[in-house]
């Protein structure tokens, strides 16, 4: 048996994804600009992508971006608003705890002469809508929150955001990175009034390489790449189509995403009490993260033999984010937790495959470890 | 238009009366490095190794990048073949020389004329192509001293033009100075150490040792793709990797602390001629550079030395960690180096290595624990794999 428990860096494509991609490159591989049938067929699985997607997100089909994924999303949102709106002030707002494809582009406009300030989280990992308020004024012109941080769960109130730059008269646009939270969480970046909105595909058991950007049609960023007139010119070049169709085809089968979170909460809190009852385990999660995320330290060991054996027992959980190999966690460190846990952090990642005898599995991996590897 | 290699004995770094022996692995360690670029036949004709592809759907530019990383060779040429008469000597030079004439802004052409049987002088040859290239090219002229281009005319057996010499990597052919083992940790140096001693003649085996789960499988892919970027230079090298978990969670139970990684290289020493005499390597190498940590102080080296009874070569002891990356760079082998993986040597590092050590504590230290049986174990399970 082997578990994977790794969800928040990639999910394993759904079935369902993998037979519409394999026929959109047999039968469907046109180029969705031509004029003649074979791109006319690929226009409109190119757009009822669009629409699967628009409909998860309770928007309009013309409110959706396809891109190569996560991180240029958020590339575009930031870069493009930045420029959009460099004229009306020049400050930017975002969180301490942001994925690297946020953080390093905003610590980019920071040394290009933007004013950026990243807000601290409290030791429940979410940041303060108070704190916030504070930072907002008529200069801002981005606040960039993520949903879910994706190494510890916690939910941030991006929901709550616009309300107070409304209030504080602020013409600042709202990018939200949803990346961990879609398909897990309902998001209504309308009734929200999000701006902007970060998706991806490979997250929620689609393809790697696709990815999309909500921009409410009120609003306008500037390109990124400059190119044809794919995706209304905002992101030029050929679409890449068998990606975009699973990307649709996955977003069609996330199902029931309520009755999924009631699901994986009794799964979690099962798992939590389990990892409680043990030795020398301490948790990093808030407990009012998100349940398909959980962060834990294993007194006195430190990750990378731990990872290294549960692999060997067939289970896979990664050490902070996969996008990190061999860093701290900036964001375990944002959260004021001393080195010796940061260094022994493991995450185990879930999705709505996530079976009792997998988590089961990962508690037996642990038990070994503590019984097996030498403390330094 | 047929293109051929020329390699002259006097570019050759080969010695006296060893000379043929060399030359021959020379010239095999170019066919093994050619194996899959398509068919070449070698001749050797009046002190000329002639390379010559017998298709035309050989992979000629990429046999001649391949040929500026075969240690033994410190210069060599392309050339053209030509018809034996002076219009297509000179047609063949235009031709074929085109793209360097047009780069340089000066030239001169020398000829040998070996066969006396062709209709004219050396100095006439030249003068003839000479005024052809400066008639047909006004931007260019004549330089005898230094020229950006010196065209060659060979009128042998066949007539041969070629351009400017290409530097090779010199060294001596590898093989040419036995084998010897390479202990790869994962780092900057020992892949540097392993090519500076490839390049003094010798064939390699590299020997890892690896410590899962406290290394992982991805420290191990790392080191064979090291290895692998090593036998671009060295050829073939067989690579070893030695299961250490086991010694290395008894030294971390049952030997003082300050001495861990002392008494680690030892081990690693002694299993290392185990594998070296298994596979008739006669020295050891290692990347170790003298200060640079805790276990490569002068006496902690000595005692690491006393562990083996094969010498053990150090090319890196007196470079600067500059200069071996350095040299990392230059054989690409850096920014593999550098990914964050553990290795053996950093699992169980002391907080205060002792750096004056005595060879009597260590080796009291040692003796508190039956090495033997892990040892033999160690060696009986370690795995071999070709890498090329």
């Amino acid at each position: 048996m082997t578990a994977y428990l790794d969800n928040s860096a990639t999910t394993k494509v759904c079935d369902e994804a993998i037979e519409k991609m394999c026929s959109c490159m047999k039968e469907c591989w046109g180029n969705p600009s031509s004029s003649h049938f074979v791109g006319i067929e690929a226009y409109r699985e190119l757009e009822s992508a669009r629409e699967a997607v628009a409909s998860a997100l309770s928007c309009q089909p013309k409110e959706i971006f396809f891109t190569s994924g996560g991180t240029e999303s958020n590339n575009l949102a930031i870069k493009g608003a930045a420029d959009k709106l460099k004229r009306r002030g020049n400050k930017i707002i975002t969180t301490a705890i942001e994925h690297p494809s946020v953080a390093s582009v905003c610590e980019k406009l920071r040394s290009g002469g933007f004013n950026v300030v990243a807000l601290k989280p409290g030791r429940d990992a979410r940041i303060s809508l108070d704190e916030l308020e504070k930072e907002i004024d008529e200069d801002t012109v981005l606040v960039s929150v993520m949903a879910v941080n994706n190494e510890v769960g916690s939910i941030q109130p991006f929901d709550k955001i616009k309300s107070i730059i409304k209030r504080k008269n602020s013409p600042a646009l709202l990018h939200v990175d949803a990346v961990q939270a879609f398909g897990k969480l309902t998001l209504r970046p309308k009734s929200d009034g999000i701006d902007l909105m970060t998706v991806s595909s490979h997250k929620i058991h689609g393809p790697k390489g696709a990815g999309a950007l909500f921009v409410a049609d009120t609003v306008k960023i500037n390109p990124v790449t400059l190119g044809g007139e794919q995706e209304k010119k905002l992101r030029p070049g050929t679409e890449a189509m068998p990606a975009i169709v699973g990307f649709g085809e996955a977003v069609r089968q996330l199902g029931n995403i309520n009755g999924q979170l009631k699901k994986m909460s009794s799964l979690r809190n099962d798992f939590l009490l389990k990892l409680k009852g043990m030795q020398g385990v301490s948790i990093n999660s808030p407990d009012d993260a998100l349940p398909y995320i959980v962060n834990i330290s294993v007194d006195g060991l430190r990750s990378e033999p731990v990872l290294n054996l549960l692999s060997d027992m067939g289970v896979c959980v990664s050490s902070g984010s996969a996008c990190s190999k061999g860093r701290k966690s900036h964001v375990l460190e944002a959260l004021g937790l001393p080195p010796e846990r940061v260094d022994s952090a493991i995450r185990i990642s879930m999705s709505r495959y996530t079976t009792e005898e997998e988590l089961e599995l990962f508690i037996k991996g642990i038990e070994t470890a503590q019984k097996v590897i030498r403390r330094r | 238009m047929k293109e051929i290699i020329l390699l002259k004995e006097g570019e050759l770094a080969l010695k006296g009366l060893n000379r043929s022996s060399f030359e021959d692995k020379l010239v095999k360690n170019i066919k093994y490095r050619f194996r899959d670029l398509g068919k070449f036949t070698f001749v050797k004709s009046q002190s000329t190794i002639v390379i010559e592809p017998e298709s035309e759907d050989v992979d000629f530019a990429q046999a001649v990048e391949r040929l500026k990383k075969v240690f033994g060779i410190v210069a060599f040429s392309t050339a053209a073949i030509a018809e034996k008469n002076i219009e297509s000597i000179k047609a063949t030079a235009d031709e074929y020389l085109r793209d360097q004439i047009l780069a340089a802004k000066t030239f001169k052409v020398e000829a040998k004329r070996s066969d006396k049987k062709f209709c004219m002088t050396s100095p006439e040859i030249s003068r003839e192509v000479g005024a052809y290239i400066l008639k047909k090219y006004p931007h260019i002229s004549v330089d005898v001293h230094e020229p950006d281009l010196k065209i060659t005319v060979e009128i042998r057996e066949r007539a041969y033009v070629r351009g400017n010499q290409i530097k090779g990597i010199g060294g001596m052919p590898v093989g040419s100075a036995g084998k010897a083992a390479v202990l790869m940790s994962g780092g900057i140096d020992s892949p540097v150490a392993a090519y500076m001693m490839a390049k003094r003649g010798l064939q390699l085996t590299a020997i890892h040792f690896a410590a899962p789960p406290y290394t992982s499988k991805k420290a191990e892919l790392k080191v064979r793709e090291l290895v692998k970027k090593v036998s671009a230079y060295a050829g073939r090298i067989y690579f070893a990797i030695v299961p250490f978990t086991e010694i290395q969670e008894h030294i971390k139970d049952e030997c003082p602390e300050e001495l861990f990684t002392l008494i680690m290289r030892r081990l690693m020493m002694e299993i290392a001629t185990r594998i070296a005499e298994k596979d008739e390597c006669h020295a050891l190498i290692t990347g170790e550079s003298l200060g640079q940590v805790a276990s490569q102080t002068l006496l902690a080296l000595g005692v690491t030395d006393e562990a083996t009874p094969l010498p053990v070569f150090r090319p890196c002891i007196g470079m600067d960690k500059q200069e071996i990356i350095a040299v990392a760079r230059k054989i690409d082998t850096f920014e593999t180096s550098i990914l964050p993986y553990e290795d053996c040597c950093t699992v169980f590092t002391p907080k205060h290595p002792r750096t004056r050590p005595t060879l009597e504590q260590v080796r009291q230290a040692q003796a508190l624990v039956d090495w033997e049986p892990m040892i033999e174990k160690a060696v009986a399970e370690t795995r071999f794999e070709p890498i090329s």
